[in-house]
C-alpha cells in the first residue's frame, strides 16, 4: 500500500481528485464497489494524514460526512477514513463536533462489526485528545451522543476503550449535564466484572484489566455516589465471592473521592454488609476487603471539613461500630471476640479522632474485663486486645501531653501489664511483656517509677528457668527496646545489679560450678548484651564484659569452655547493636581488640601451660573471638580502620605488641616465622579482621603478607592454621584491585598449589587452598576462576582428594559465614551460581558419562551440590538436559547425592508438572524405594516427593493410586514419628486424587 | 434495597466458643536419632485429628474443642486407638459426618495393625448412642464413603484450609 501513498497524495493536490486511481468507484451505483473505492481512499489517508493541507482536510472532510448517508456496506470504509482524519493536524476548528455529530446522527454503532465500533472509539479517543475544548463546546450532547453509541457494546476490547473514554469525560469534566445516571447506568451494568478470557486469547486482555478500569469510571466521581453504593451494598450482599471482594475493594476505592455528603444516607446499610462479612465470612480475603472498606470509610468521615451547626457522621458511625462490637469484647472465649476487636481497631486505626472516640471507649472496658475474668487465657485474650488499641496510639503524634488519651489510663495500664508479667501462664506474661513495650515507647507517658518497677520485672524475667525460655527472650528484647528510650534508668537500676551478678560468678572461685550457677552466669551474659542498644550503655557493659574476660585469664575467676564463648556471643552481640551509630562502632573496636589480641598471644606463649589458656586456643573459642573482631571491624569507616590496620598487620608480621594492654610477655610473637604451632593457629584473628575491612583500606606490606599467608597454608601438620590462612589469602585476593600485582598472586597461588598436589606430604592443603582461591576468584568473575575450577573438576577422578573434590562444590556454592561474605566487602556478583552453572554443568555431565564406574558417584555429588544451590527458576529451563542424569542419581547408593537429588526434584515438581509428568513411572518407583531407606532424612525427603507428585496433573497420576495407597501404608509404621508424618500427609493426599470435594 | 440477612442465619450456633490451637509439637532430639523408635502417643494420634476441619465454622475440630488430647487413648504395643470427641451442642446435627471424618483421617493414617474406636463423649449427646453405632459398623462406615454427598464432605473436612 505504501508505495500508492505518495503519488495519489500528489494528484490529489496537484490535478484534483478526478484521476486518484480508483476515483470513478467512488460514485459507481454498485454499493460493494463504492465501498471498496472508499477503503482504498481511507487506507491511503492513514498513510499520509500527517501531510494533508487544512483545504483538503475540509474538502474530505465534508466528502466523508457525506459517505455517512450511504449504504451501510459502506459504512465501515467511511469510518476508517474519519478515523485517518481525526489524526490530521490540519482539521481546521469545528470540524471535529461537525464530525462527531454526522456519527452520532447517522450511524447505528451496535449494529456494526466489532472493529469498526473500535473505529468509532478511536476517533472519540482521538477528538478528546486533540480537541478538548471545541468537544466542551458541544456541551452535553457529546455526552449524550456517546452514550448512545456505548450503549449495549459487549465486546472486552471496546470496553477497554469505552471505560477510558467516560473516565476521561468525568476527570476532564466534560459536561454531564442532566445524563449522570445515564452515563452510570452504561457503565455500571457491567458491574462486578464477570469475564473469562478464552484460551489462547491473542488480545491478551485479563479480567483484573477490565475489572480496574471499570472500577476506575464508577470511582472517579462522588456523583456517582446516589446510584453506585445501593449496587455495592446489593453486590456485597450477593452470595458470589469476586462480586463481594470487587465491591468491597470498589468501595474502598470510592472513598478517596467521597465526603460525608454523599455517604450519608448508606452508612448503616454500609456497616451492616461490612459488619457481617467479618463476622461471618469462610474467607481471609473477604475479611481482609471488609476491613479495608472499613478503614477508608472511617478514613473518609474523618476528613471531611464541617459546617459548626452540621452533624458529625464519623461521632455517629463509630458509635453505631462501638454498639454492635463493644458487647462481643466482654466474652473472651467466643469467636466473635477477635473479629469485633478488629472492626475496632481497623476503625481507630483511620484517623486521629477514630482512634480516640474509640480507645477512649472500649479501654476503660477493657481494663473492667481484665479484672472481671480470673482465667489467664481470658485475660491473655482481653490484654492482647488492648496491646492492639495501644499499638494504634503510636501511629497518632499529640502535640499537647494533656491531650494524650492514654494519660490518664496510665496507672491502671500499669497495674494491669505487672499483673500479667507476674502471672503463672507464659503466654499472659509473653502478652504483658510486650504491653510493657509498646507502653514504653509512648513518649513521656511512664514515670521514673514505673520504669524502676518494670525494670525490676525485667531483671527477674531475664533469670527465668529453661521452661519458660520464650518469655525470657522476650524480656531481653523488651528491655533492648526500652533501654533505647531510657538508658538512664536501665544504667541506673538494672546494670548494678546485672554486674553484681556478674562478679557473683567471678568470687565463686571455690565452688564447682553446678548447672544453676552457670546458667545464671550465661543468663547474665545474655542480659548485659541485650541491654546494649544505647550508646551509654555499651560505654558500661562492654568493660564489664571485657573485664570478665580478663578476671578469667589471670586465673582469679574459674572458667570453662562454654562459659568463654558465651562472653565471646555476647561481646558479638554487642557489636552487632553497635553498628547503627559510628561513634559506637570505633569505642568497641577501639577497646575490645587491643583486648582481645592481647589474651590471645598471651595465650599462644610457649611457656604458657595454665588450663584457661589452652581453652582460648581451642578452634571453637577462637572462632567465636574472629567473629566478635570481625563484627567490630565491618562497619568502620574506612579511615578508623586505616588506623587500626597500621597496628594489626605489624603485631603479626614484626610481632610489634606495642599497641596490646599489658604487653610484657615471655617471647615474641612471630605467628609466620618460628616452628611455635599455637602462634599460627591466631591467624585467624588475623583473618577476621583484614578480611572484614573495607575495600579500599590499604594493607601495609602486602606483599609480605601474601607470601606468608601462602606458605603457612601448605603446611602440613595443623589444619586449623593451614585452612585459616588459606581463606584469609582467599579474602584478600576477592577484594584486590585487578592488575598487575593481583596476577603475581595469582601466578604465587597457583605455583605453590601445583607444587603441594604434585607433593605426597601436603596434597591436602593444596587442595583447600586450590579450593578457597578458585572461590574468592568465581564471586568476582575473574577470568583465571575457569581454569581453576577445571582443575578441581579434574580432581573428581582423583583417588584420593575426588570425594572431597565433590564437597567442594557445596563450598564454592554456599554463602560462607567468616570470610567472603558481602557484609564484610567483598567482591560477591549476585549471578554468580548461575554463572557458575551455566559454565560448568556441561563438563561436569560429560565427565560423569566418561568417568570410570568407581568414581562417577564423585561427579553425580559435585553435581548435585551444584544444582541445589541454584535457584529454582533458573534451574527449571535447564531441567530437560539434566532430568536423566538426575533420575540417574536417584539410584546412586550415597545417601549425601539421593538427598540433594530429591531435595532438586521436589520444587521442581511443583513447578513444572508437566515436564515431571513424562517421568511418572521412574519417580513413583524410586521414591518409594527411597522411602525405605536406611537414612531417616532420605525417607522424609523421599516422602515429601511423593506428596508433591500430588501436583502433577491427575490424570497420570490416577492409574497408580491404588499401588501408591498400599505402598505407603508402610511408612505409616516407620519407627520415627519424623518419618510418619510425612508419610500421612503424602497418604492423605494421594487419598484425595480424583475424589469429590478435593 | 439493603440485603440484611445473609447465610450466617443458618448456623446452629453463629458465636460458638473458641480454644486455643497447640502449636506444632516441638522436636526433640531424641526424634532427630536415627536410632532411636518413637512409639505412637496420644499426641501423635490428636495432631492428626486436630486439624480437621468443621464442617460448618471455618475453624478447626481442635478450636471448637470437639477433640482434646485427653480423650485420646493409644498403645502402640496392643494396637488400639479410641477417640472420644464432644459435639459443640447436644442437638449437633453434624455429629455423625464429625465422626466419620475422624475416623477416616485414622483410617488413612495409622498402620493397618491398628483397630480404632470412635464414639461421642458420654453423655454429650442427645443420639449419643445410635451414632456411636453407626461409626462402629464396618460397613455402614464403608457404605457411608461410598455415597459421592457424604465423600466429598468429609474429603473437604479432611483437606487442608486454603
Amino acid at each position: 500500500m505504501h508505495h500508492h501513498a505518495r503519488p495519489s497524495f500528489c494528484s490529489l493536490r496537484g490535478c484534483g481528485s478526478a484521476s486518484l486511481p480508483g476515483w470513478s468507484s467512488l460514485e459507481n451505483p454498485e454499493p460493494r464497489t463504492r465501498a471498496r473505492g472508499i477503503q482504498l481512499l481511507s487506507q491511503v489517508l492513514l498513510q499520509c494524514h500527517s501531510l494533508l493541507l487544512e483545504k483538503e482536510v475540509v474538502h474530505l472532510i465534508l466528502f466523508y460526512e457525506n459517505r455517512l448517508k450511504d449504504h451501510h456496506l459502506v459504512i465501515p470504509s467511511v469510518l476508517q477514513g474519519l478515523r485517518a482524519l481525526s489524526l490530521c493536524v490540519a482539521l481546521p476548528p469545528g470540524l471535529a463536533v461537525s464530525v462527531l455529530k454526522a456519527i452520532f446522527q447517522e450511524v447505528h454503532v451496535q449494529s456494526l462489526l466489532q472493529v469498526d465500533r473500535h473505529t468509532v472509539f478511536s476517533i472519540i479517543t482521538n477528538f478528546m485528545q486533540s480537541r478538548e475544548e471545541e468537544l466542551k463546546d458541544l456541551g452535553a450532547d457529546f455526552t449524550f451522543g456517546f452514550i448512545q453509541v456505548m450503549d449495549g457494546e459487549k465486546d472486552p476490547r471496546n470496553l477497554l476503550v469505552a471505560f477510558h473514554i467516560v473516565h476521561d469525560l468525568i476527570s476532564r469534566d466534560y459536561s454531564l449535564g442532566p445524563f449522570v445516571e445515564e452515563l452510570f447506568e452504561v457503565t455500571s451494568c457491567y458491574f462486578p466484572i464477570d469475564f473469562t478470557p478464552p484460551p489462547n486469547d491473542p488480545y491478551g486482555i485479563q479480567r483484573d484489566d477490565l475489572i480496574l478500569s471499570l472500577r476506575a469510571v464508577l470511582a472517579s466521581t462522588p456523583r456517582f455516589a446516589e446510584f453506585l453504593l445501593p449496587l455495592l451494598i446489593e453486590k456485597v450482599d450477593s452470595e458470589i465471592l469476586s462480586a463481594k471482594l470487587d465491591s468491597l475493594q470498589t468501595l474502598n476505592a470510592c472513598c478517596a473521592v467521597y465526603g460525608q455528603k454523599e455517604l450519608k444516607d448508606f452508612l448503616p446499610s454500609l456497616w451492616a454488609s461490612i459488619r457481617r462479612e467479618v463476622f461471618q465470612t469462610a474467607s481471609e480475603r473477604v475479611e481482609a476487603e471488609g476491613l479495608a472498606a472499613l478503614h477508608s470509610l472511617t478514613a473518609c468521615l474523618s476528613r471531611s471539613v464541617l459546617r459548626a451547626d452540621a452533624e458529625d457522621l464519623l461521632n455517629s458511625f463509630l458509635s453505631n461500630i462501638l454498639q454492635d462490637c463493644r458487647h462481643h469484647l466482654c466474652e473472651p472465649d467466643m469467636k466473635l471476640v477477635w473479629p469485633s476487636a478488629k472492626l475496632l481497631q481497623t476503625a481507630a486505626g483511620a484517623s486521629a479522632r477514630a482512634c480516640d472516640h474509640i480507645t477512649s471507649n472500649v479501654l476503660p472496658l477493657l481494663l473492667e474485663q481484665f479484672h472481671k475474668h480470673s482465667q489467664s487465657n481470658q485475660r491473655r485474650t482481653i490484654l492482647e486486645m488492648i496491646l492492639g488499641f495501644l499499638k494504634l496510639q503510636q501511629k497518632w503524634s499529640y502535640e499537647d501531653k494533656d491531650e494524650r488519651p492514654l494519660s490518664g489510663f496510665k496507672d491502671q495500664l500499669c497495674s494491669l501489664v505487672f499483673m500479667a508479667i507476674t502471672d503463672p501462664s507464659t503466654q499472659l506474661q509473653l502478652v504483658g511483656i510486650r504491653t510493657l513495650t509498646v507502653l514504653g515507647a509512648q513518649p513521656d507517658l511512664l514515670s521514673s517509677g514505673d520504669l524502676e518497677l518494670a525494670i525490676g520485672h525485667l531483671y527477674r524475667l531475664s533469670f527465668l528457668e529453661e521452661d519458660s525460655q520464650s518469655c525470657r527472650m522476650a524480656a531481653l528484647e523488651a528491655s533492648g527496646a526500652l533501654a533505647s528510650f531510657y538508658p538512664g534508668a536501665f544504667s541506673s537500676y538494672l546494670l548494678p545489679k546485672l554486674a553484681k551478678e556478674l562478679q557473683r560468678g567471678e568470687l565463686d572461685v571455690t565452688r564447682e560450678h553446678g548447672p544453676n550457677k552457670c546458667s545464671r552466669h550465661l543468663l547474665c551474659l545474655q542480659a548485659l548484651s541485650a541491654v546494649s542498644t544505647h550508646p551509654s550503655i555499651v560505654k558500661e557493659t562492654l568493660p564489664l564484659l571485657l573485664q570478665h574476660l580478663w578476671q578469667a585469664n589471670k586465673g582469679n575467676v574459674v572458667i570453662g569452655f562454654n562459659d568463654i564463648i558465651a562472653i565471646c556471643q555476647s561481646l558479638q552481640q554487642v557489636a552487632e547493636k553497635c553498628h547503627r551509630d559510628p561513634d559506637s562502632c570505633w569505642y568497641f573496636h577501639e577497646t575490645a581488640l587491643p583486648c582481645l589480641f592481647a589474651l590471645a598471644v598471651q595465650a599462644s606463649m610457649p611457656e604458657d601451660s595454665s588450663v584457661l589458656r589452652k581453652v582460648l586456643l581451642e578452634d571453637e573459642v577462637l572462632a567465636a573471638l574472629a567473629s566478635v573482631i570481625s563484627t567490630a571491624t565491618i562497619h568502620l569507616s574506612s579511615e578508623l580502620a586505616a588506623q587500626s590496620v597500621t597496628r594489626i598487620v605489624p603485631l603479626f608480621l614484626d610481632g610489634n605488641i606495642s599497641f596490646l594492654p599489658e604487653n610484657s610477655f615471655p617471647s615474641r610473637f612471630q605467628p609466620f616465622q618460628d616452628g611455635c604451632s599455637r602462634q599460627r593457629r591466631l591467624v585467624v584473628l588475623l583473618m577476621a579482621f583484614v578480611c572484614s575491612l573495607p575495600r579500599n583500606v590499604e594493607i601495609p606490606q602486602l606483599t609480605q603478607l601474601m607470601r606468608e599467608l601462602l606458605e603457612l597454608s601448605c603446611c602440613p601438620g595443623c589444619p586449623f592454621s593451614s585452612t585459616a590462612a588459606a581463606k584469609c589469602f582467599a579474602g584478600l585476593l576477592n577484594k584486590h584491585p585487578a592488575g598487575q600485582q593481583l596476577d603475581e598472586f595469582l601466578q604465587l597461588a597457583v605455583d605453590t598449589v601445583e607444587a603441594g598436589l604434585g607433593a605426597g606430604s601436603s596434597r591436602s592443603q593444596a587442595f583447600t587452598l586450590l579450593l578457597w582461591v578458585t572461590k574468592a576468584l568465581v564471586l568476582r568473575y575473574h577470568p583465571l576462576s575457569s581454569c581453576l575450577t577445571a582443575r578441581l573438576m579434574g580432581l573428581l577422578s582423583d583417588p584420593e582428594l575426588g570425594p572431597a573434590a565433590a564437597d567442594g562444590f557445596s563450598l564454592l556454592m554456599s554463602d560462607c559465614t567468616d570470610v567472603l561474605t558481602r557484609a564484610c566487602h567483598a567482591d560477591v556478583r549476585i549471578m554468580f551460581r548461575q554463572r557458575f552453572f551455566t559454565d560448568n554443568v556441561p563438563d561436569l555431565v560429560q565427565g560423569f558419562h566418561a568417568a570410570p564406574q568407581d568414581v562417577k558417584p564423585n561427579y553425580l555429588k559435585g553435581l548435585s551440590h551444584v544444582l541445589n544451590r541454584l535457584p529454582k527458576p533458573v534451574l527449571l529451563p535447564e531441567l530437560p538436559t539434566l532430568l536423566s542424569l538426575l533420575l540417574e542419581a536417584l539410584s546412586c547408593t550415597d545417601s549425601v547425592v539421593q538427598l540433594s537429588t530429591l531435595s532438586c526434584l521436589q520444587p521442581l515438581l511443583l513447578e513444572a508438572p508437566q515436564i515431571m509428568s513424562l517421568h511418572i513411572d521412574t519417580l513413583v518407583t524410586k521414591f518409594l524405594n527411597l522411602s525405605s531407606s536406611p537414612s531417616m532424612a532420605v525417607r522424609i525427603a523421599a516422602l515429601q516427593c511423593m506428596n508433591a507428585l500430588t501436583h502433577l496433573p491427575t490424570p497420570v497420576l490416577l492409574p497408580y493410586k491404588p499401588q501408591v495407597i498400599r505402598a505407603l501404608a508402610k511408612p505409616l509404621d516407620d519407627k520415627k514419628r519424623l518419618v510418619r508424618k510425612e508419610a500421612v500427609s503424602a497418604r492423605g493426599e494421594w487419598f484425595l486424587l480424583g475424589s469429590p470435594g478435593s | 434495597m439493603v440485603g440484611g440477612g445473609g447465610s450466617g442465619g443458618l448456623l446452629e450456633n453463629a458465636n460458638p466458643l473458641i480454644y486455643e490451637r497447640s502449636g506444632e509439637r516441638p522436636v526433640t532430639p531424641g526424634e532427630e536419632d536415627e536410632q532411636v523408635p518413637d512409639s505412637i502417643d496420644a499426641r501423635e494420634i490428636f495432631d492428626l485429628i486436630r486439624s480437621i476441619n468443621d464442617p460448618e465454622h471455618p475453624l478447626t475440630l481442635e478450636e471448637l474443642n470437639v477433640v482434646e488430647q485427653v480423650r485420646v487413648q493409644v498403645s502402640d504395643p496392643e494396637s488400639t486407638v479410641a477417640v472420644a470427641f464432644t459435639p459443640t451442642i447436644p442437638h449437633c446435627s453434624m455429629a455423625t459426618l464429625i465422626g466419620l471424618s475422624i475416623k477416616v483421617k485414622l483410617l488413612r493414617s495409622l498402620p493397618q495393625r491398628f483397630k480404632m474406636d470412635v464414639h461421642i463423649t458420654p453423655g454429650t449427646h442427645a443420639s449419643e448412642h445410635a451414632v456411636n453405632k453407626q461409626l462402629a459398623d464396618k460397613e455402614r462406615v464403608a457404605a457411608a464413603l461410598e455415597n459421592t454427598h457424604l465423600l466429598e464432605v468429609v474429603n473437604q473436612c479432611l483437606s487442608a484450609r486454603s
